[in-house]
């Protein structure tokens, strides 16, 4: 359960930016590819930011699929598993979304 | 209740591990101004990483010193001290992996000689620590021989980060259904760029290849 971990990363980092003002909202974008499981994060964190300056606050996912550039084909295509392969076969490909694991912005009162 | 008073939107654009990252670079650094090299062990339970690293502590022709990490109990580090290197055990309770921060403790507790090879045997977890750098030069994952060949298609997020896959066991291979060419091909399907050598760390099997590597790795 490393979202647990990954929970108290953003509570930590928001409440430092907050500066002592309450947070209402915060904004994470996930990619498909970093192993972080989006029903795990909302299950960590209440639990994460219980008694911090964060609590009660909401947490919105931006949650991006796992796109790769091919090379071969010239185009943008959408992965439908881990494997950095483009559907026309070609592995000469570059990941261009997918391995996002960002705090996008917060609300503060 | 609290007042609703008006409510500012601050961008942070910040990565989520960036305090782990930034650590995981304070270890690089330190590290690095030692001349330590440092590889980063991950595997399910029961692949063999301990086993594994008992015999390089013993066959490996440099000082070799480790960090065991475990959710409990002194155990692993009890046979690496046997087998005669320096060692410091994490125990991380609850914790499924290990963080910069922990490796750092571990670090200046331990407190490597100048020139050696430190091992981080990480918590035996196949998720988990693939998220985590701990300030390591090189990733090696094992899987062994009885968990299936599947493993690497399984557990892609593990695979996908390592420089060096180890496929350990081998000399269980005429009594379990595993096939060595089919593992290989799904772990180059994952991440291309992995090197795979096939090891049996209790009779030997492979092994001058495993600290070829290491020797390369060390530079």
């Amino acid at each position: 359960m490393h979202e647990l971990a990954i929970a108290e990363n953003i509570v930590d980092t928001v409440c430092a930016r907050a500066a002592g003002r309450p947070v209402r909202r915060v904004t994470v974008r996930i990619g498909a590819l970093t192993a972080v499981l989006p029903d795990a994060m909302r299950l960590c964190w209440d639990l994460a930011a219980t008694g911090t300056a964060a609590h009660g606050a909401a947490l919105d996912l931006d949650l991006r699929p796992a796109t790769v550039f091919c090379r071969s084909c010239r185009t943008d295509r959408r992965l439908p598993d881990m494997i950095p392969l483009c559907p026309c076969g070609s592995a000469d490909v570059t990941v261009t979304t997918g391995r996002e694991l960002h705090i996008v912005s917060m609300e503060v009162a | 209740m609290c007042e609703e008073g008006p409510v500012t939107t601050v961008t942070l654009e910040e990565r989520v591990l960036a305090r782990n990252d930034r650590q995981a670079q304070a270890n690089r650094d330190l590290l690095a101004a030692r001349r330590i090299r440092a590889v980063n062990l991950m595997s399910s339970p029961g692949s063999g990483k301990t086993t594994l690293l008992e015999r390089t502590v013993r066959e490996l022709r440099r000082p070799v010193a480790v960090i065991e990490g475990d959710q409990r109990t002194p155990l692993d580090a009890e046979r690496i001290r046997a087998a005669g290197a320096p060692v410091t055990q994490i125990n991380t309770g609850a914790g499924c992996h290990l963080d910069a921060a922990m490796t750092r403790r571990a670090l200046d507790e331990l407190a490597p000689a100048p020139g050696s090879l430190l091992f981080v045997e990480n918590v035996g977890n196949l998720i988990c620590p693939s998220l985590f750098d701990l300030g390591e030069d090189a990733r090696v994952v094992i899987v062994s021989v009885t968990e299936g060949a599947d493993k690497p298609l399984k557990y892609p997020y593990m695979f996908a980060v390592a420089d060096l896959v180890v496929i350990n066991k081998t000399d269980l291979l005429p009594y379990v259904d595993f096939d060595v060419d089919t593992c290989r091909r799904h772990i180059t399907a994952v991440n291309p760029r992995a090197a795979i050598l096939t090891v049996s760390a209790t009779r030997g099997d492979g092994l001058p290849a495993w600290y070829a590597w290491l020797t390369t790795m060390i530079g």
